[in-house]
């Protein structure tokens, strides 16, 4: 008999997840500070800037740190999972907008629905620009000839980019009602599996059929080997 | 759900996207003004950091909104401090005084440069030579009419060869958002050095906090080699 509950994400995926809420949190205060030089009275240039760096280098060390020493096999599944788009998910996208107005039944989506899988992959699209451009900009501190006008233009626009992505993603998040559930997942890993089967039937479907999955009795044990989720 | 299956949308998403990003920097850099002028709307909805009429990548900084309007007709340049001959400039005064030309890049401390930059303007040497500062003058102070925003440079560093007080910038006389009608130009200082809206010029014995230094800012605002890591 299925538990009331359903393990969705693994503490590595979690561990992932708020080390870059953490540090993207972070770099956006501090880059608002050296965005906007009026707001240097309140924090100092050269603390902004470097908290600004400090965190630009924390995120991919931590999460190579965790691939080191977490389950980076529930990573790749999820990159892969966020990859691969099928027919349902084409339709989701497609049926996204007129859905707003009539309120249509979603079509089943799996562990992560279609919008899910695309805000995964253009972040970390977006989290590379902005690493690159960031680079940019330090050298073209050290040396002018690394100064690029378009440099700083793409490293702005990719934060606004960003900051729009996440606004949509605190929203459903946070106050979405029926995605709001989900917050569970992410923080204890586990989420009500009736919400998830309304809206992740073909993920529910699959775990179920393979019989995994099941919310451990004991739920400090998290992430161990035996906890996987079966190959694929 | 098997994960092979559907298309790889997902990593044409991610590819797609840094792709943009890095061709943008190349098409940015192109067309560096219209992008200045798209940004600057996100910026001008914050009162304190006003944008206007931004021009080839430049963006405009104001610490007072409105920005000051020049009028040649009450225009005054006072030069004073510990000098042997204090004197108030009327703006034919100024105009008067020889100007040279020079071509140098403009880097701000946030991150965006315009090369090639135009000037025309008064050598530092003019003006000393006018007012002729005593000899325990070490330190020159700018002051802008868009007040509160003064800055400082010591008097070695005024008296470096590319240094100037400009009054022309690309082939016109100073516009009024980069500083109408005289600002200071230091190209290997980072900007906020170059004050604009000069009014007044004051010879000191020592050394006085600018408007960002006051902020934290580094008083020696070499590109570079200042204002952190
Ligand atoms: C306090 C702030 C945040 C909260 C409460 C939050 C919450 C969540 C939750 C609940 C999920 C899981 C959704 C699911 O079950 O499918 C999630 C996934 C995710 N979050 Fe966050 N998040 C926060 C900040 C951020 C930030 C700042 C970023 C990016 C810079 C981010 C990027 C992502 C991505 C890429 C995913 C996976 C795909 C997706 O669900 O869109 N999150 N987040």
């Amino acid at each position: 008999m299925a538990s009331e509950r359903i393990r969705r994400f693994s503490r590595t995926e979690r561990l992932a997840h708020w080390w870059l809420a953490a540090t993207t949190g972070l770099m956006t205060v501090t880059g608002a500070f050296l965005y906007f030089p009026a707001l240097a009275q309140l924090l100092d240039r050269p603390t902004a800037k470097l908290l600004h760096l400090v965190a630009a280098i924390a995120l991919p060390a931590g999460w190579l740190l965790l691939t080191l020493v977490g389950d980076h096999r529930a990573l790749g599944r999820t990159l892969r999972d966020a990859d691969r788009l099928d027919d349902d998910d084409l339709k989701w996208l497609s049926g996204g907008p007129r859905r707003l107005v009539n309120r249509d039944d979603e079509p089943p989506q799996g562990r992560l629905n279609a919008g899910q899988k695309l805000n995964l992959m253009v972040t970390l699209g977006l989290m590379v620009v902005l690493g690159v451009t960031g680079v940019l900009l330090w050298l073209g501190e050290r040396d002018t000839t690394y100064r690029f006008a378009g440099s700083v233009h793409v490293h702005d626009l990719a934060t606004l980019a960003l900051t729009f992505l996440v606004a949509g993603h605190l929203y459903l998040a946070l106050l979405h009602p029926t995605t709001s559930p989900a917050l569970e997942g992410m923080t204890g890993g586990s989420v009500d599996r009736e919400w998830a089967r309304r809206h992740h039937a073909k993920w529910v479907a699959a775990e179920e059929a393979s019989g995994a999955a099941e919310e451990p009795a004991e739920p400090a044990v998290l992430a161990t080997g035996s906890e996987r989720l079966p190959e694929r | 759900m098997n994960s092979d299956r559907g298309i790889p949308l997902g990593r044409a998403a991610f590819l797609g996207t840094v792709v943009a990003g890095i061709g943008g920097i190349a098409l940015t850099s192109r067309f560096s003004g219209a992008v200045s002028s798209a940004m600057s709307g996100v910026a001008g909805a914050i009162p304190v950091v006003k944008e206007i009429a931004p021009t080839k990548g430049w963006r405009i900084y104001a610490v007072n909104p409105p920005m000051p309007v020049f009028d040649p007709a009450s225009y005054k340049l006072e030069l004073g401090g510990i000098v042997d001959n204090a004197r108030t400039l009327t703006w034919d005064e100024v105009a008067a005084l020889p100007t040279e030309l020079q071509v140098s890049d403009f880097h701000c401390v946030t991150g965006w440069s315009v090369n090639g930059v135009q000037w025309q303007g008064i050598r530092p040497r003019t003006i000393v030579d006018l007012c002729r500062p005593t000899a325990v003058t070490t330190h020159v102070t700018f002051f802008s009419s868009e007040h509160p925003y003064m800055d400082q440079l010591t008097l070695d560093q005024f008296l470096e060869a590319d240094v100037m007080l400009a009054t022309g910038m690309d082939g016109r006389p100073v516009p009024r958002a980069h500083g109408a009608p005289l600002r200071l130009v230091v190209p290997r200082m980072y900007g906020y050095k170059g004050v604009k809206w000069v009014n007044a010029i004051r010879f000191d014995p020592g050394p006085v906090f600018g408007y960002w230094e006051q902020r934290g800012y580094d008083i020696d605002a070499w590109v570079g080699d200042s204002n952190g890591l």
